[in-house]
């Protein structure tokens, strides 16, 4: 009889190695973990740590929600969430990935409709999302959205610098390029050439990108977490400024006194994990829910 | 407490429990790997695989025998992706496999998982049902990090043995490592993390109302499983698209900590396992310290970076916020990100591309070292052996005398397996950006400027690396992109893998040389210092152009 040969038989083993593996630490390992799971005092955590109002499940307390209506408009009489680049939906987990130099916007075409299937084309860089968030929560909390390096109409105050010679020289033109005409320029005048509008088409890839700061306050009055986008898409806490920032405002759209709002954030904020670990956070989830519970 | 305060005693309790386990895991795995007696249940796993557990094998079958395992596995793990739906179809997608899981992504996560990368150019809940994630997937994430430890182990039997040709058994390596390191350590954690919040079912989860009559689906899933295993492998292939980042992956901050401590604990403990086996503790505290000082830096220099916060959007943002949790915030992300490409893990639980430019490059850097500081279970040691066996060559080059580690010259033999082991690695991170800058194929990133030419660096070293880790806005999920990042996964594993066990081989066949007065000692701050050097060199002259073209033109 022949003996099988030596590298047909290593072979062999590999693959009663791959079944044997897969049965104990694909199936054996896996299935007795959920059996420990779903052990009374897991089995909640394990399920989702959903949370029920007369016992119908209204949401997770470790997922976020949006507390907006059917137009996207925030609902005044909650905590509202930080923005999400998936809207908070568990099936398509996202982060939005623009970089810490997106700072140039794409317009759009004015000849496409821009609430077509498709769109017109244009794509916000995230100094853009930044300054329009900060715009935006400013208006409905009643404070100064302004930001560093965002105008006034709530994009990037951004420009596209010509200089004589390419990359140094006298300047000869500035174009502001987040801001479409026929909008009016976010500055005048810029080394005392005036600055234009941005028109959809031209190319001003030769100019040089200058962000510009303005006279915005380094601290601004909207938080960070209001105006960026969260890592899991599904972010259910606010940081302790945001929710003090909408105290007012959910206290006025809900008739009951502030300070019984304010007590409610304090109830609802976690601090750091034995003191050190993460950041203070307030869930908002279960903040909405205690203020729905008093009333 | 201050941000920064809260920060650093993050750090400093990680750096803590690690110490601690470095000398009781240490021990323990020792114990595991260079004991004698085969268990019972053992005994029966052997006879079932057809194996004679006491021979032992010379380096080449040694190789031919993690090869041959590595083929199976990519092969089985890439019909079963084919196949998925076929079986326990929880969730029911909408596609169809055919439209979800293409040939070149099923190539491309089965090469992810095996080489113990876990690229992933899908999205979890979006593609993977529960059957292939835990019965497919994460198998590979404890078979993988068994392979890679069993390597390092056999490179340190080479140091170890005199005049032998036998480096010992991989199928007694690869069982004793999955059933007596890895199982028992997930089994703890896992529980851990349910406590923690982390779920763990076979359900499709539940579909409710929210409080303002929207329809959100929470998802299910065996995650815990496989989330304990992702980071203790230091594989990092998230059940969910956003990885660690989601709640159900990592729900809380101190859950945070203990991952981050799981996919550092064994890449840092095994230098003990090294003392031990060439019987000199202080030759193991000595690769520890290169690894604890390159490993502290980064990690410093990411939270310096990220809580500065430079840049246009950051600072009109106030703080790097943007793609971090808030349960986390900036510190602990950094910390986590440095942690995760420090050691080839990949998992994260904030987004590297939307870091400022230089706390972006940290993970990049971090990863062109070469995964050594303290690297991917098992790789990060042998990895690290290589780079020291080079210092004492250039050493030995400058004081002109043959070179020698724990006894062992370093002939020209062993220079170049070193040497071709350290080459491999940027050679196919600089082929692969050039051709995917000179054939277009760089056009699906998603930010422009220096910043997107980051994304495609970012890809292919931490394809090569076997990171697994992204700047993920570009869009990979391409036949091209797919195919030419499973290539680099594919060779920057087993290429580096086949020299460390010609390396081991060549070194156990030797007799030991006496130390003798031109001998550099291996074991004394000198050397510690000549190794930091010589890692951070030979990275800076290899990859400083590719860095100046993304993230230092970015954010200089």
């Amino acid at each position: 009889m022949m003996r099988t040969p030596r590298w047909i038989s290593r072979h062999l083993a590999a693959v009663r190695a791959l079944v044997f593996f897969t049965v104990l630490l694909g199936l054996l390992y896996p299935l007795a973990i959920t059996g420990v799971a779903q052990l009374p005092g897991l089995r909640d955590n394990a399920n989702g740590s959903l949370i029920e109002v007369d016992g119908k499940p209204v949401g997770s307390s470790l997922i976020g929600q949006s507390f907006t209506d059917a137009d996207g408009s925030p609902v005044k009489k909650y905590f509202q969430s930080r923005p999400s680049a998936s809207g908070y939906d568990p099936d398509a987990t996202a982060a939005g990935n623009l970089g810490p130099e997106s700072i140039e916007d794409t317009l759009g075409d004015p000849a496409l409709d821009p609430n077509s299937a498709d769109g017109d084309g244009s794509k916000q860089a995230l100094l853009t999302q930044v300054c329009a968030r900060s715009k935006a929560v400013g208006e409905l909390e009643g404070v100064d959205g302004s930001r560093p390096y965002c105008t006034a109409d709530g994009v990037g105050a951004v420009l596209r610098v010509f200089y004589t010679d390419g990359l140094s020289g006298k300047v000869t033109r500035a174009v502001s390029v987040n801001q479409a005409c026929p909008a009016t320029p976010f500055l005048p005048s810029y080394e005392g050439v005036a600055v234009e509008c941005a028109k959809f088409g031209e190319d001003y890839r030769k100019g040089v990108l200058v962000p510009v700061r303005g006279s915005a306050p380094e601290q601004p009055a909207v938080p960070a977490d209001a105006v960026t986008a969260s890592g899991s898409s599904l972010d259910p806490h606010i940081s302790v400024d945001y929710a003090e920032l909408q105290a007012e405002r959910v206290a006025s759209a809900r008739g009951v006194p502030v300070d019984k709002v304010t007590a409610l954030i304090a109830e609802h904020t976690t601090g750091r994990a034995l003191g050190f670990m993460g950041e203070p956070a307030v869930n908002v989830l279960e903040l909405n829910l205690a203020l729905d519970r008093i009333q | 407490m201050s941000t920064t305060t809260a920060g650093v005693l993050f750090i400093l309790s990680l750096i803590a429990a690690l110490a601690v386990a470095y000398r009781y895991l240490g021990d323990y795995m020792f114990r595991v790997v260079a004991g004698e007696r085969h268990h019972r249940v053992e005994r029966g796993i052997y006879r079932v695989l057809g194996v004679d557990p006491d021979a032992e094998q010379s380096w080449g079958v040694y190789a031919r025998s993690v090869l041959a395992f590595s083929l199976i596995s990519i092969l089985g793990l890439f019909a079963f992706l084919r196949l998925e739906d076929l079986i326990f179809k929880v969730p029911d997608f909408a596609t169809p496999i055919g439209e979800r899981v293409f040939p070149h992504l099923a190539w491309n996560t089965a090469v992810s998982f095996v080489t113990n990368t876990n690229w992933q150019a899908y999205s979890g809940e979006a593609a993977m049902t529960h059957f292939v994630q835990m019965a497919g997937l994460a198998v590979q994430n404890f078979v993988s990090a068994a392979v890679g430890i069993a390597v390092a182990v056999a490179l340190v039997r080479g140091f170890a043995r005199r005049r032998s040709e036998q480096l010992g058994n991989f199928w007694v390596d690869l069982t004793r490592i999955a059933l007596r390191i890895l199982l028992p350590l997930s089994v703890v954690a896992a529980v851990v993390l349910l406590v923690g919040g982390v779920v763990q079912n076979l359900t499709d989860g539940t579909t409710l109302s929210t409080l303002t009559g929207a329809q959100q689906h929470i998802t299910g899933g065996p995650v815990a499983s496989q989330e304990v295993i992702k980071e203790l492998g230091t594989n990092g292939g998230g059940f969910y698209n956003v990885n660690s980042a989601h709640p159900f992956e990592n729900p809380n901050a101190w859950t945070d900590w203990l991952e981050i401590f799981l996919l550092t604990v064994i890449p840092f403990s095994l230098p003990r396992v090294f003392g031990r086996m060439v019987k000199d503790n202080r030759q193991g505290y000595a690769i520890l310290a290169v690894m604890a000082i390159i490993a502290v830096a980064s990690v410093a220099l990411t939270n310096v970076f990220e809580l500065g916060h430079a840049g246009t959007v950051s600072q009109a943002v106030g703080a790097a916020l943007e793609g971090k949790d808030i349960r986390f915030g900036v510190s602990n992300s950094a910390t986590f990100a440095a942690a995760t490409t420090l050691t080839s893990t990949g998992a994260v639980n904030s987004f590297h591309d939307s870091y400022t430019a230089l706390g972006g490059m940290m993970p990049i850097v971090n990863m062109m070292l070469g995964e050594v500081a303290p690297g991917g279970v098992g790789s990060g040691l042998y990895g690290m052996l290589v780079i020291a066996v080079i210092t004492v060559f250039v050493a030995g080059l400058m004081v002109g005398r043959t070179p020698e580690y724990l006894g062992k010259k370093i002939g020209a033999r062993e220079i170049k397996f070193a040497s071709m082991y350290f080459l491999i690695t940027p050679a196919l991170v600089l082929t692969g950006v050039a051709a995917a800058m000179a054939t277009g194929h760089w056009q699906t990133q998603l930010n422009v400027g220096p910043h997107g030419f980051s994304e495609v660096v970012y890809a292919f070293t931490s394809a090569a690396n076997n990171n697994g880790s992204a700047f993920a806005g570009i869009t990979v999920n391409t036949p091209w992109w797919d195919t030419a990042l499973g290539l680099a996964m594919l060779l920057g594993r087993f290429l580096p893998l086949i020299f460390v066990l010609g390396l081991a081989g060549s070194l156990a066949r030797q007799a030991p040389t006496p130390a003798s007065a031109g001998t550099l000692p291996t074991d004394k701050p000198l050397f510690i210092g000549m190794v930091v050097g010589v890692v951070v060199i030979l990275v800076a002259l290899t990859f400083l152009p590719a860095l100046a073209l993304g993230p230092l033109a970015e954010g200089l």
